[in-house]
């Protein structure tokens, strides 16, 4: 999640509430609700939340992504361990309740800070860092079944995208083949509403897992030589980025095409692109990509590509048994194909970073690598 | 040691006074002198010659002169004075340095008020003063002279055993007998009397008052100790009794005279002072004078002792805190403090039945300007204990043969009967069939060889454990009462075991623990001992009961106990043995000579009180975790309340009454458990106020108890709260001498528009009877059961919210 301040002006505050918003601002007003009535009832006052645990993800195997299963929490206010979060979760909800009524949005940075305050007669916060603060709103996102950006709250601007495509942008019209080195910061917001594509030549989007990679394929042009769209996502895509991909890969039918690392963390950013996240299971319907396919980099390369024992860096204790989890996942486990990538990491006992191509010269990756993996269709699904 | 009521059978020697008893007589110790006799060679014997001869055949050799004959030596040979030889072993008897002295001085003569007071049935009230009577010496000496004065309103000494009793060494009443005494051996007082006579030349000045309509006795004399004999200086009758001087000797007495509660004629009808001048040295702290007066009050919570201080304490070697911190220092405002110290006065003196509180309450130790008041606690005597027989498992042969040779008529059938406890008729009859005689037979036909077979009948014969009704333990109540008087804690448990046997004779071992508040935590436990009512000031380590403390497992009552010592802790321990004998190690009587069967007693008497402790350590820990858990809910519950009021407008206040009802209701489990285990007592039993022998006195608990203490409302409250909640403050006010010492006043809010009792944290207690619910609102809310504690020896409903919220 973000962490930093982000000023950028949200959602046009100028106008009435509109529907979406009406309807979240019910759903709050039932929370508490519910919890008044409780507590003047006597009853002792409680909070659903959908459990997001790995034990509550079931793998839509039709779909080819995560959902949320049925299972819910109960957060109590008398329970030692949850009193904080109760008292936290309910004054999130007043947060957002203001946020909607004056039509603002703001960063989860800043919602942590308008909640942040000491409790009356004590020293000790509401909320002492941000980390607890970004969970209680997904929390309240999952209770309420709204999305990030109806409760009002967006994240900060991660990701970059380049390629042949036109969007208009809250009324601006973006040419992303004119964004020079830098690129298009893809904003946290990224729904139909916000963002509209005007015009697409694209034939595919290439996806790589961080600014420097991109950095080489846009120095190369690589997107003009080869009509593509080209995205980062900065490690771990946030959701602003993964919506952007999903609406390309649905509204333009584009393919998603990721480069990765040769690691367990690249192959679980593969995973997450491909099938959701089980943190965001409720919202992978709206963030999956199942047509994804992973390109590499591949166990395989180091051999057939010939190259330098410095590509290597072997594989830690951690990594190995992030690999072990990874391929005991179920959307991994029937995939044979999958299952044998991983085992080969495994066996060669090292990792490999898209970088470590540059072994075989600078653009290596951009002019041979990508285009002759293209060519033969040879990717991971 | 005093025998007030001892038969005058003894002759009373009046020879004439034997001279100068200077500071260091030597006169009586000249015998002692024979071997270094000056000139031995003088008086010529046979023997005398020949070394003389051979002395000059062999110069070199210088063989041992024959120095002295049987003759000569028998010519030296004489009794030794019992006087004489406690004079030269006065450390013995306790008198081995100046500071001891002083203590044991004022230690037996108290010892014997109290017995004398208890025989005769009267509530003792007893002055102890000692006088500084070089009061200005240099700051750095070591040892002074002083006059020490014990009065007390015992019974009176009859004019014709007064020399007995002060001037006799081994004279009393209470050597012969199997009966429950302070005083055992009849050494004490005149071996005082002794000391001061050695140290100071000068006589005992005794006055006794036995009649309450005749004048008193006002006699000075002196103890001869060749002949062990008192030798009367002045005998004249008065009618200075109690001796009005004492009256006059500081501004305390004096202030206290005026308010009818030093030396009070009406509190001293008959009775008894002894004044003794000696060479002491005067210094508080471990096993000083004022140490063993607060002990002795403890184990005698009937007595009301008052105490005048010398004006200066002797140069210091090193001191020890005091055990009862803050009392001194802490003068109570004069006009009030001891005046309105209930039970502290029995005017009514002997006989009357003093003017009854209807409930009495423990009362603390107060101090007006230098005097110090230990009052009295409770209002009846220790019950009157019986004489005993000895028990047969408890003689020897050597005893029971003299015990024959005593009888010396009748038959061995009644003699069985009628000289041991324990041995009816029917045992009598088995014992001497078995012995291989009749009923009939004669007891001065007993040869030495019958004896023993009758000893050993009597040793196996299957016998009832001897009568107890000789014991007079201090109780339960009494322990708590007196350890409430003089320790400041906040756990309170006493146990008393019942009567067990050792070598033939009863004893009982009570044991108290007093536990938390001012005791100092991070220290070794203090252990206190009792022997028959009397504390125990040195030898500690000699003693059972000692012993009884370091063998007990106190790490089982959640307490640190480094091995081989005591537990350590913020706990006093105390130990009294009650016995018709207690076996001391020595005639200074400091310490419990440690039999098998003393020490396991004991140490049963600890497990009790430390389990009684354990289970409230646990529960203490229990308590603050639970305390801990209601104030995270209650932290949150404002919070909750107004992020409601935000999104839907509910009125907060109602919500936050609702949950803080509900984390009342859930929190008040932990009350509930109290008051199963009877922490929290009841009305009744509160008046007898120890049932089980617990007393917990919630005030003392440490603030940190209530975690996160909330200060007073008012700069951010979680909404709008009225001003009456935001005044309701508590305000902690210790005072030192009322009847509710440990009391918590609250401030409450003038307005009473309060809707709601956001009211003080912690364990503000309420002192008024009733709470009173301070708004409409709490009114309707289900009331949590009313809890009641006790308080100074009162009960006080103690207000429940406050606690939680």
């Amino acid at each position: 999640m973000a962490k930093k301040i982000s000023t950028k002006p949200g959602l046009p505050s100028k106008g009435r509430p509109t529907a979406r918003d009406a309807a979240t601002q019910k759903k709050l007003v039932g929370l508490a609700d519910t919890v008044a009535r409780n507590a003047l009832a006597g009853k002792e006052p409680v909070i659903h939340v959908p459990t997001r645990s790995k034990s509550n993800t079931i793998w839509n195997k039709k779909r080819g992504i995560l959902e949320i299963g049925d299972a819910k929490q109960e957060r109590q206010l008398f329970n030692l361990n949850q009193a904080k979060q109760f008292m936290q979760t309910m004054i999130h909800a007043s947060t957002i309740k203001d946020l909607i009524e004056l039509q603002k949005t703001a960063s989860l940075r800043s919602v942590f800070y308008k909640a942040k305050h000491t409790v009356a007669g004590t020293k000790e916060n509401t909320f002492d860092t941000q980390d607890e603060s970004d969970p209680i709103l997904e929390d309240l996102e999952v209770s309420l079944g709204a999305l990030r950006e109806e409760l009002h709250i967006f994240a900060e601007n991660r990701g970059t995208l380049v390629g042949n495509l036109t969007v208009i942008d809250r009324g601006d019209e973006i040419n992303a083949r004119k964004q020079g080195s830098g690129g298009w910061g893809i904003p946290s917001i990224v729904e139909p509403d916000a963002i509209q594509f005007k015009k697409c030549e694209a034939k595919f989007v290439l996806h790589v897992e961080k600014g420097t990679v991109w950095n080489r394929f846009n120095e190369d042009r690589f997107w003009e030589k080869n009509n593509c769209i080209l995205t980062h996502g900065a490690g771990q895509p946030p959701r602003g980025c993964r919506r952007l991909l999903q609406r390309l890969n649905q509204e333009l039918g584009l393919p998603i095409i990721c480069l990765l690392d040769c690691d367990p963390w690249g192959h679980y950013i593969y995973s997450v692109i491909k099938q959701g996240s089980i943190s965001l299971a409720f919202e992978s319907s709206r963030l999956a990509i199942p047509e994804a396919k992973f390109l590499g980099i591949r166990a395989k390369d180091y051999r057939e590509l010939h190259l330098p024992e410095a590509a290597r860096i072997d594989l830690s204790d951690n990594d190995i048994k992030r690999a072990n989890e990874i391929a005991a996942y179920p959307w991994f486990e029937e995939n044979r194909r999958w299952q044998s990538e991983i085992r080969q990491m495994l066996d060669n006992g090292f990792k490999m970073e898209v970088e470590a191509l540059i072994g075989r010269g600078i653009s290596f990756v951009t002019e041979t690598y990508v285009p002759e993996r293209l060519a033969r269709k040879d990717w991971l699904e | 040691m005093s025998t007030l009521f001892a038969p005058a059978s003894q002759p009373v020697s009046l020879a004439p006074y034997a001279g100068d008893m200077s500071p260091k007589p030597r006169k009586a110790t000249e015998n002692s002198l024979a071997l270094m006799d000056p000139a031995p060679g003088e008086r010529a014997t046979p023997a005398g010659s020949i070394s003389r001869s051979r002395t000059d055949s062999l110069p070199i050799a210088n063989p041992p002169r024959q120095r002295a004959t049987a003759e000569t030596m028998a010519t030296k040979q004489r009794d030794i004075s019992v006087s004489e030889f406690f004079a030269k072993n006065r450390h013995l008897l306790g008198f081995d340095n100046p500071r001891k002295a002083l203590l044991t001085t004022v230690k037996e003569a108290v010892d014997n008020s109290l017995d004398a007071c208890e025989e005769a049935g009267i509530l003792p009230d007893i002055t102890v003063a000692i006088e500084d009577l070089q009061p200005d010496r240099p700051a750095a000496t070591k040892s002074s002279r002083y006059r020490i004065t014990i009065v007390d309103n015992g019974p009176g000494i009859v004019r014709k055993q007064v020399e007995n009793i002060f001037g006799r060494l081994l004279y009393g009443s209470k050597f012969h007998r199997l009966k429950m005494s302070r005083g055992q051996q009849g050494i004490g007082i005149s071996a005082a009397g002794m000391y001061g006579l050695i140290t100071t030349g000068k006589p005992m000045v005794i006055h006794t008052k036995p009649k309450a309509t005749a004048p008193a006795h006002h006699i000075e004399l002196a103890m001869n100790t060749k002949t062990n004999r008192a030798e009367v200086t002045v005998d004249i009758e008065t009618d200075d009794f109690p001796v009005r001087r004492l009256r006059d000797l500081s501004s305390g007495t004096r202030e206290l005279t005026a308010q009818g509660q030093f030396l009070a004629d009406e509190a001293y009808v008959t009775g008894t002072s002894v004044s003794i001048e000696l060479e002491g040295r005067y210094q508080r702290g471990r096993g000083s004078v004022d140490e063993f007066l607060e002990l002795s009050a403890i184990a005698n919570p009937h007595a009301r002792i008052v105490f005048v201080p010398p004006t200066r304490e002797s140069g210091a070697e090193e001191d020890e805190a005091p055990l009862l911190k803050g009392k001194r220092g802490g003068a109570v405002p004069s006009s009030t403090g001891v005046g309105t110290t209930p039970g502290g006065i029995d005017p009514g003196g002997k006989g009357v039945p003093p003017v009854q509180h209807p409930t009495p309450q423990p009362s603390q130790t107060t101090e007006l300007r230098g005097v110090t008041i230990f009052p009295r606690a409770v209002e009846e005597l220790p019950p009157e204990t019986k004489e005993i027989q000895p028990h047969p498992r408890g003689i020897e042969l050597g005893i029971l043969l003299q015990m024959l040779r005593d009888k010396g008529e009748g038959s061995l059938y009644n003699f069985l009967q009628e000289q041991f406890s324990r041995v009816s008729s029917s045992t009598a009859a088995d014992i001497v069939k078995r012995a291989g005689v009749t009923t009939r037979t004669r007891v001065n036909d007993v040869d030495h060889a019958l004896a023993e077979k009758l000893f050993k009948q009597l040793q196996d014969a299957k016998l009832p454990p001897p009568p107890t009704d000789c014991l007079a333990p201090i109780g339960v109540r009494q322990l708590l009462a007196g350890m409430l008087k003089g320790v400041r804690a906040e756990f309170y448990a006493a146990s008393s075991r019942e009567a067990a046997v050792y070598r033939g004779r009863p004893f009982q071992i009570e044991a108290a623990i007093a536990y938390g508040g001012e005791l100092p935590a991070d220290e070794p436990s203090r252990v206190i001992r009792f022997a028959n009512r009397v504390p125990l000031l040195y030898q500690q380590s000699a003693c059972s009961s000692f012993k009884a403390v370091l063998d007990t497992n106190w790490k089982n009552y959640d307490l640190q106990q480094p091995r081989g010592s005591a537990p350590v802790g913020p706990l006093v321990i105390l130990i009294h043995m009650a016995s018709v004998w207690v076996p001391f190690t020595s005639e200074s009587k400091e310490a419990i000579a440690d039999y098998d069967e003393i020490r396991k007693e004991m140490k049963l008497a600890l497990m009790e009180c430390g389990r009684k402790l354990g289970t409230y350590v646990r529960k203490r820990q229990k308590m603050r975790r639970e305390a801990e858990r209601r104030d995270v809910f209650e932290r949150y519950i404002g919070e909750i309340a107004k992020a409601i009021n935000d999104i839907n407008g509910t009125d907060p206040k109602k919500v936050y009454e609702a949950l803080l009802e509900q984390a009342r209701a859930r929190t008040a489990i932990a009350d509930a458990e109290l008051d199963e285990d009877g922490r929290v007592r009841k009305q009744e039993q509160a008046e007898a106020s120890d049932e089980d022998g617990v007393i917990i006195i919630p005030a003392s608990f440490p603030q940190s108890m209530a975690p996160h203490h909330r200060p007073p409302l008012g700069d951010a409250p979680p909404f709008e709260l009225s001003n009456a909640e935001a005044a309701a403050i508590e305000v902690n006010a210790r005072r030192g001498s009322d009847e509710d010492d440990l009391s918590t006043t609250r401030v409450s809010p003038a307005k009473k528009s309060a809707t709601q009792p956001l009211a003080p944290k912690g364990n503000a207690r309420n002192k008024q009877p009733g709470r009173q619910s301070p708004s409409p609102a709490k009114s309707t809310a289900p009331k949590p059961k009313p809890k009641l504690r006790l308080v100074g020896g009162k009960l006080v409903p103690v207000d429940n919210g406050p606690q939680l919220f």
